[in-house]
């Protein structure tokens, strides 16, 4: 197997692959990041047959945690592959803190969380405010400090989307990019390698200010979020909410009591950062 | 370099062991140890040694999980009961669940999924009806060949799965297929069973011990077999009671399970150091082959031997039903994989 051991926020990774060209292209992506010593998860791309290693190559995602029907994808996506692998070993086998499926920016010792469904433009727009005077602190997972109520950044690799990947492309002509990687079961995916001092502050922490529910596609419009809504769609979006048990409930409750949400809608990210900013400007 | 899982047997078996280890067994171990799902006991184990930093909190997020997984199967079981509080028969909380809720050694740590449970044959379409109706229960899958065939040989129902909780049960009647060669005495498990606090049931512990090599031994292939093997271990170790053994051979024997029985002590013997007596030490000289196939993992924790692998799985579908059996069994299986 070739290996590569990467650290991302609190999280320690080793990814191993039967093929050398997908760990030399996260290797690449990676590289400002820490080397750990002992990985808190293992991900493994394994060729989905003896014959699949070869011909017409095809990965199969392996690593301590697994989907039992996971469909391999084709070798051309091993990025993904990889990735898609990392998630699941947080999704499935995070317990160190609260994990809310949501991204996450910080300014002026204030983080803004951002959480949706896939296609809600979550990710997009952390990318944009990342580029924009706000510090990034992740597009995928917020973790939740379960003493503190802190937001732990998890500044992995930004997985950018259909239109949103050309659209940041304009908006970032010196971002370092993955390769393009097209009609995936997610659509076409490029990956953004996080602003430098995104990387550099991975292990600076801060307290939520605000929460907001974005949605893309629809007239520019905020609403407010009472806090039992927040609760409930704050519990659909965390994996691990059931099994922190006791802990998580605390720290859910806690942070919905301190962090106003509002829903906002939106047709384009110009129009979705001006919202963004005139809501942080009058969230006290 | 790491040779096969024995590296992790050693760290449950002697944790003083883990003190030597560096970053590269480390990672190997805690791969091996989730693999085999025997990081909760190995985190159970290890609370006393002082690890290093990354590998304690993976450790104490293992511990928080199997309480939480504790928790759950205990929830599990109540709910079962409530579902059957109109059925009069025993019902025996089985594996997982009965050591977590008896309280043994067994069940420290230990990583639980299904909730299992026995009850007496003649009695299965009244239980399966309650759990139905009134538990909110349903079948995992709808499929005629599989239905019948769980019915006509199994020694359990086909799964069910709640519709809510996503939890699956499964309901005995016995311990072992009906079609294996063994025949081990369900009326006298269930007669000898012990209540717990709150009406449920647990085998006593010879049964107990009988039923943990039957599922080890005399069915599977042995997949998962390391954590089956540190069940066997903790529930010998925990029996003080020196003419204990006796009560086992007797009760081995009533179940047709004595080989079985000595063959997992010898096996936890080898890979855990269990104390077992002096002459059951002897024979087995098909036991390296048992060890090697148990601890097949690599050190990214992928099982490896296959050719081993393939022959217990083998082995596994010839001890559970004769050849003609088996025969029509694998040609139906085959062509509805090819049709699906």
């Amino acid at each position: 197997m070739h290996e590569l051991r990467v650290q991302v926020g609190p999280a320690a990774f080793r990814i191993g692959s039967v093929w050398r060209h997908p760990i030399q292209q996260l290797a690449e992506l990676y590289r400002d990041y820490p080397t750990p010593e002992i990985p808190d998860f293992s991900v493994r791309l394994e060729a989905a047959s003896f014959l699949r290693r070869y011909v017409r190559r095809s990965v199969a995602i392996g690593g301590d945690y697994m989907l039992p029907d996971a469909v391999p994808l084709p070798f051309a996506q091993a990025l993904l592959a990889a990735e898609m692998g990392m998630n699941l070993q947080m999704a499935l086998g995070w317990r160190r803190h609260l994990l809310l499926h949501a991204s996450a920016v910080e300014r002026d010792g204030r983080v803004l969380l951002m959480t949706g469904l896939s296609g809600s433009g979550k990710s997009t727009l952390s990318a944009l405010l990342g580029a924009n005077g706000w510090r990034f602190m992740g597009d995928e997972f917020a973790l939740i400090d379960l003493a503190s109520g802190e937001a732990v950044p998890f500044p992995r690799l930004i997985s950018l989307k259909n239109e949103a990947i050309s659209a940041m492309q304009a908006a970032l002509p010196d971002g370092r990019f993955g390769p393009l990687m097209e009609s995936t079961p997610k659509g076409d995916i490029c990956h953004l390698v996080p602003p430098a001092n995104a990387v550099a502050a991975m292990d600076r922490s801060a307290p939520p200010a605000l929460l907001l529910f974005p949605r893309f596609g629809y007239p520019g419009a905020v609403r407010e979020v009472a806090p039992g809504e927040t609760f409930m769609r704050l519990t659909q979006a965390s994996t691990n909410y059931v099994a922190l048990g006791e802990p998580g409930f605390q720290a859910m409750t806690c942070f919905v009591k301190n962090v106003p949400s509002r829903a906002i809608d939106y047709q384009d990210g110009e129009e979705a950062m001006q919202l963004v900013e005139r809501l942080w400007e009058r969230r006290a | 370099m790491t040779r096969d899982a024995r590296l992790l047997a050693d760290a449950l078996r002697d944790p003083a062991s883990t003190r030597t280890l560096d970053a590269q067994r480390w990672t190997a171990l805690i791969a091996m140890a989730r693999a085999e799902q025997l990081i909760g006991t190995l985190a159970h184990r290890l609370k006393t040694e002082s690890a290093p930093p990354k590998a304690a909190e993976i450790l104490d997020d293992a511990q928080a999980n199997a309480e939480y997984q504790c928790r759950s199967a205990l929830w599990e079981a109540d709910c079962a009961r409530r579902a059957l509080a109109d059925y009069s028969g025993k019902i025996v909380l089985m594996k997982g669940t009965a050591y977590v809720a008896a309280g043994l050694k067994a069940g420290e740590g230990r990583h639980i999924g299904d909730l299992d449970i026995m009850v007496a044959r003649k009695d299965l379409p009244q239980v399966e009806a309650l759990l139905l109706e009134k538990g909110g229960w349903e079948w995992v899958k709808e499929d005629a060949y599989d239905d019948a065939y769980y019915r006509d040989h199994m020694h359990e129902l086909p799964p069910l799965i709640h519709k809510e909780r996503d939890r699956m049960i499964d309901v005995h009647h016995t311990i072992l297929p009906r079609t294996a060669k063994p025949t081990p005495d369900a009326a006298a498990m269930l007669e000898g069973a012990i209540k717990l606090e709150g009406g449920l049931h647990i085998f006593s512990p010879a049964d107990m011990i009988c039923h943990c090599a039957a599922h080890l031994i005399a069915d599977g292939d042995l997949a998962g077999g390391m954590r089956n093997l540190w069940d066997m271990h903790c529930l010998l170790t925990e029996i003080e009671d020196p003419d204990f053994r006796r009560t086992l051979e007797h009760r081995a024997a009533r179940h047709q399970l004595l080989e079985p029985v000595q063959r997992a002590a010898r096996l936890a013997h080898r890979l855990y150091g269990t104390a077992i007596p002096e002459d059951w030490r002897s024979a087995g000289g098909t036991d390296r082959f048992f060890i090697r196939c148990l601890a097949a993992r690599d050190e990214w924790g992928r099982p490896t031997r296959k050719l081993t692998r393939l022959a217990f799985y083998i082995r596994s579908h010839w001890l559970r039903m004769p050849p003609l059996m088996l025969a029509r069994h694998l040609w139906t299986k085959w062509r509805k994989g090819r049709a699906g």
